[in-house]
């Protein structure tokens, strides 16, 4: 198939692509947040202080909410606004409006809240784990070696470049419509209904041109757009809230910090004989999503290896910061981190090369993981890691780069999967629907809540249609995903949704085919000539467990999700020991990603999740009093420029997933667990030095 | 008295316009004017999403008063002057979520009006000012080689 | 964008003249390119509210070449100062300070006299001009008169400055004797990085003899520095080991380095002990 440009290509190189701040709505007001001063306490009094006509505001506490006042997510833990206890830094408290948008700061400046700062009590556990195979305490005392370490990851940032925004209006009799940048329009829709008390049909959530996303509008698109909405249902205008970067990064979330404990028993041979790991994340105030990503953390914990004896246990522990959320790789990153830094640390100890040590311990076809799933796909990660090494020339560069000038090189790499689609169950319980409009004359539109950030949903899922159905990329269109018009097909979140989605996309296009009554081959006249006999057709597909996925919620067993891909990532890297800098020089990433339906889409997932990745490890430090973030603007919150970022090589292998659209499996969040170890590795590579704890910045490089 | 009558020339169009002296021409552009096109991603002068043109010179937006740009010839994304730059970025992927990418083009756009012929070298520097974060920037670089290629 | 904007005020100055009559009494304020103060003023953090622009001045924004100085007017941007060749030449270290400075937009608008009066510690031009030994010419309504640059700073964001004074030239004295200089910066990234030490440095020298040097600055005190005992320390000097290793010493206790966002005063310590090596290595 031919390379086609990603579908709304044109709008957004002519700045025509519409973002919610560039809508506007006759009558429309403004808002802002009156948010907590304290991390923790009560709230004895709000005041407002002269200095503005007060009387042309609207003014929204939580007495206020219709219906109830959370922000609907898992555990339901979380309020829409503070009214008696505050729990973070930041947190919201009170709404304002106002038809002058330039008058709302000076009237935040102007609300005067009085608290009884507490002292904060023990941290509350959210969620913990226990996942289990074998018996791991029989393994010590016969293992030839065993090795510890612990490994550190820190907050990190998502920095969309568009903050979080959203445009709502609201009435009783209308209900409520919100316009904005987000992820999950359903998970949106679901919160509006229980903040209202209004039913699905009174809601409804439209998904603006989103400017990047990477899991930070995952979950907060729902706050935002109650509190918009909120203000709309009083006010009785429209109201746009949009946050300025300095409320973005200090209020809403980041990922989670995380602290690995590994333990590990070997053989004299280099075998693995027993992993136990415990894994720690820092949740922030609310449970949000935490528990989610603790699990994912965890099952991604003992990584791509044979093992028989694995124990992981794992806690999300509260804190009284605001939230932290979801991010790109959401727990994989941290528990990977440890696991490839730990790896390496193994090799070392045993007198091994890292990727003989690995070669020797990799899952193949056959093999179960550490859940006990079965690895049914063609595997053959040591071919892969020999591959990434050759082309990075890793085995030369190992013996040759420079370490005696003041600038040291070194090369390293990591190995590592990532599941594709929501956990376990998770796919199931979600229930996904995608629906086809067919019209007379054979055009096609795709109705689905993935949401299009980026990443190049609106354009794949075209593409899968179009190939199945034998048609030009131009005769099928995405609908922008509007709760009022397209069906729930769960989050954009997981990577779930090229293969999962698109498979949906794929089912539906081949059932249009038997509703047409096509013959096997036919012309794209035949098409349209069935199309206009049949008149315009809505065909829908929803989701199907592949038979062979069994998961046990409660002992954390089994097939913990439809596919995974594979990679092996490698960073050469300069050290400068004058000055602490590290610098990578060239990355190389290879990954088996089933299917690649759009080549330069894929290519760009990974660059730009290598450069975050790359961003994780060396430059992106979250500084934090009294839980928040106050290094909150981008010239203090440190992401790699152009001239940071380094030549990366992308290369790809396709072993195609049958349950994958067209084969395709995720690969949205793998290329955010490979830098970090990778980087972490030639770093030690070039200095001899092992650190732990990413982002590894100058100043310890330099005094240790 | 704060308000300021100023006129501009945006895109080859003359306005004259009467607003709050300070306020910035970012804001003038996306509200007074309504030319969206040009982004505000951090109101520090950081991420250049709100670069434009003024008077022939690439300039963050969010940092410019308005009454300092009175008499000045603007060029926004609007403009029907970045064609090959856009196809450009169309064609090799430089453009993922798109909020950079109005910035992005102006910023390009400079760069190879002072060098037609760049060094990747000299693009990584050219584009310093413009964060972006989703491409990883590798398929912006190709598309300011290809651009660069195309113009005679 | 959190200013109130029917609180602020801004004209354009017809000419200096007029500038300096707003600005006699403290009321107004000049603003040049605006790349600091709209910082300030999109996070709602400007102090004053009254501006006078001098930004196109023709008399402000001239680069003038006599036999005995460069003149370069407050308002010259960085983007004319690394395009104009004399000082290319002769003053490498500014144009290379220019060039750090920001990006290209910001380069197009930001000027030398704002980034002067901006007095930040971890600016880029500072450290050049101490070590070009630059001059400056304030003028007010009652007259000019000139500073010394190395005298201009006199603590943190305070200097020889009244409210209504305009930094209206800055003087490069000619010719350059310096044969040698050197120049590095280290931020937290490679392009659009506050400084966490900035350092230049000229020196003239000749059979391995430090004839004169000077060492400039940024980031490792309050002001911008010009670090003289560990210049006095070399002046005649042969370079050897041990004198790097003494002037090494002595510059960690010349400088003032803390803690704050971007690093820690040990890893400033540190890094700038070991750029002096780096730049003293050469004459081995």
């Amino acid at each position: 198939m031919s390379l086609v440009l990603r579908k709304e290509v044109v709008s957004k190189v002519t700045g025509q692509a519409e973002y919610v701040d560039d809508l506007h709505l006759p009558g429309m007001w403004h808002g802002i947040t009156v948010r907590s001063s304290i991390p923790y306490g009560t709230i004895k009094r709000i005041s407002f202080e002269d200095g503005v006509p007060w009387a042309e505001f609207t003014v929204v506490t939580a007495s206020d909410i219709p219906g109830k006042n959370v922000v609907s997510l898992i555990v339901d833990d979380q309020p829409y606004l503070a009214s008696e206890v505050v729990n973070h830094l930041h947190e919201p408290i009170l709404l304002l409006a106002h038809p002058n948008k330039y008058i709302l700061e000076k009237a935040r400046s102007l609300v005067k809240i009085d608290y009884e700062r507490l002292p904060e009590g023990p941290r509350r556990v959210f969620k913990d784990y226990l996942m289990e195979k074998g018996d791991v305490d029989r393994a010590w005392s016969s293992a030839a070696h065993i090795i510890e370490g612990e490994y550190s990851t820190g907050a990190q940032e998502q920095l969309y470049i568009e903050p979080n925004g959203m445009l709502a209006t609201a009435s009783a009799e209308e209900g409520v419509t919100v316009r904005g940048s987000m992820q999950c329009p359903y998970y949106v829709h679901k919160s509006l209904m229980a903040l209202f008390a209004l039913p699905a049909e009174k809601i409804r959530v439209i998904q603006q041109e989103t400017g990047g996303a990477f899991g930070g509008k995952e979950e907060y698109p729902s706050m935002i757009a109650g509190h918009a909405a909120l203000l709309a249902f009083k006010s009785g205008h429209p109201v746009k809230l949009i946050y300025d970067r300095e409320e973005d990064m200090a209020a809403t979330t980041k990922r989670h910090p995380s602290r690995t404990r590994h333990k590990t028993a070997v053989a004299e041979d280099g075998n693995l004989l027993a992993m136990e790991i415990d894994f720690e994340i820092d949740g922030g105030a609310y449970a949000t999503l935490s528990a989610v990503v603790l699990s994912r953390g965890t099952i991604h914990a003992p990584g791509p290896y044979r093992c028989p004896n694995v124990r992981v246990t794992s806690k999300a522990l509260a804190s009284n910061s605001p939230p932290h959320g979801a991010f790109r790789g959401f727990g994989a990153p941290q528990s990977i981190f440890a696991l490839e830094r730990h790896m390496d640390k193994i090799a070392k100890a045993l007198n091994l090369a890292p990727e003989e040590f690995r070669e020797r311990n990799f899952l193949r076809t056959g093999d179960t993981t550490a859940t006990g799933q079965l690895v049914t796909q063609e595997l053959d990660l040591a071919g892969l890691q020999r591959r990434a090494l050759t082309h990075a020339g890793y085995f030369e560069k190992k013996r040759t780069l420079a370490k005696n000038g003041t600038v040291k090189k070194g090369i390293g790499f990591a190995t590592f999967f990532h599941g594709a689609g929501f956990t376990g169950s998770g796919e199931r319980y979600l229930q996904s629907v995608v629906k086809l409009h067919v019209s007379s004359s054979g055009r096609v539109e795709i109705l689905s809540s993935m949401t299009e950030m980026g990443q190049g949903t609106n354009t794949v899922l075209t593409q899968v249609a179009a190939q199945t159905l034998g048609i030009p990329y131009e005769w099928v269109t995405v609908l922008r995903p509007d709760t009022a018009r397209v069906p729930n097909s769960g989050p954009t979140v997981a990577s779930r949704t090229s293969m999962i989605i698109g498979k949906l996309v794929e089912r539906a296009s081949e059932d249009l085919k038997r509703k047409l009554s096509l013959p096997p081959t036919y012309t794209l006249t035949q098409f349209a000539a069935a199309c206009a006999a049949h008149g315009p057709l809505e065909l829908s597909a929803q989701f199907q467990e592949p038979g062979t996925i069994y998961w046990d919620d409660q002992k954390y067993r089994g097939d913990a999700y439809g596919a995974y891909s594979w990679a092996v990532y490698v960073a050469e890297v300069s050290v400068d020991t004058l000055t602490g800098e590290t610098s990578v020089d060239h990355f190389t990433a290879l990954q088996e990603v089933g299917k690649v339906l759009h080549p330069v889409l894929a290519a760009g997932q990974i660059e730009g999740g290598v450069l975050q990745g790359i961003g994780f490890a060396l430059y992106e430090k979250v500084l934090f009093r009294d839980g928040a973030m106050i290094n909150n603007q981008m010239t203090n919150y440190i992401v790699p420029t152009s001239m940071d970022v380094p030549p990366i090589s992308v290369l790809f292998e396709e072993v195609p997933y049958e349950h994958g659209a067209l084969g395709a499996k995720g690969i949205g969040e793998l290329p955010m667990d490979g830098p970090a170890p990778a980087i972490l590795n030639a770093v030690e590579d070039a200095t001899g030095v092992a650190f732990n704890h990413v982002p590894l910045l100058p100043e310890e490089v330099l005094l240790g | 008295m704060a308000d300021a009558c100023i006129s501009l020339t945006v895109n080859g169009t003359i306005h004259c316009i009467t607003v709050p002296s300070m306020k910035r021409l970012l804001d003038v552009l996306r509200e007074d004017l309504q030319l969206t096109g040009t982004k505000e991603g951090c109101g520090e002068g950081e991420c250049g999403a709100c670069s434009v043109m003024l008077d022939g010179q690439l300039v963050n937006s969010c940092l410019v008063p308005a009454k300092q740009a009175d008499g000045a010839r603007i060029e926004t994304i609007e403009a029907p002057k970045w064609a090959v730059i856009q196809n450009a970025f169309a064609e090799t992927g430089g453009a993922q979520c798109g909020i950079c990418t109005p910035g992005m083009i102006l910023a390009a756009s400079a760069l190879l009006a002072r060098t037609p012929k760049p060094t990747l070298e000299q693009i990584r520097e050219g584009l310093a000012g413009n964060i972006c974060r989703c491409t990883g920037y590798q398929k912006i670089f190709d598309a300011v080689q290809l651009a660069s290629r195309r113009s005679a | 964008m959190r200013s109130h904007l029917a609180d602020f005020d801004l004209v354009i100055a017809q000419d200096i003249a007029q500038a300096l009559r707003l600005m006699a009494n403290g009321d107004w304020r000049p603003m040049a390119g605006g790349t600091d103060l709209m910082v300030l003023f999109n996070a709602g953090k400007l102090v004053h509210h009254k501006f006078v622009s001098i930004a196109k001045l023709s008399e402000l924004r001239a680069i003038t070449v006599s036999e005995d100085a460069v003149t370069l007017g407050a308002a010259v941007t960085y983007s004319v100062i690394q395009s104009n060749v004399v000082l290319q030449t002769e003053f490498p270290l500014l144009c290379q300070a220019a060039n750090w400075t920001g990006s290209v937009a910001n380069q197009n608008r930001g000027t030398l006299g704002g980034n002067i009066a901006n007095a930040s510690p971890a600016a880029d031009t500072p450290p050049a001009l101490l070590v070009y030994d630059a001059d400056l010419e304030l003028i007010s309504e009652r007259g000019s008169r000139r500073v010394s640059y190395d005298q201009f700073h006199t603590g943190y964001k305070k200097m020889e400055l009244q409210p209504n004074e305009l930094i209206a030239n800055i003087h490069l004295p000619r010719p350059r004797r310096y044969l040698i200089t050197y120049s590095r910066k280290v931020g937290t990234r490679k392009a659009q990085a506050i400084s966490k030490v900035c350092f230049n440095a000229v020196a003239e020298v000749e059979s391995s003899v430090i004839k004169q040097v000077r060492l400039g600055l940024g980031s490792v005190a309050p002001i911008p520095l010009r670090c003289r005992q560990t210049e006095a320390l070399l002046t005649g000097e042969r370079i050897t080991s041990s004198l790097i290793a003494h002037a090494r010493s002595l510059i960690a206790t010349e400088i003032q380095p803390i803690d704050d966002l971007r690093s820690t005063a040990q890893y400033r310590a540190s890094v700038t002990q070991n750029l002096l090596g780096e730049f003293l290595g050469r004459f081995l």
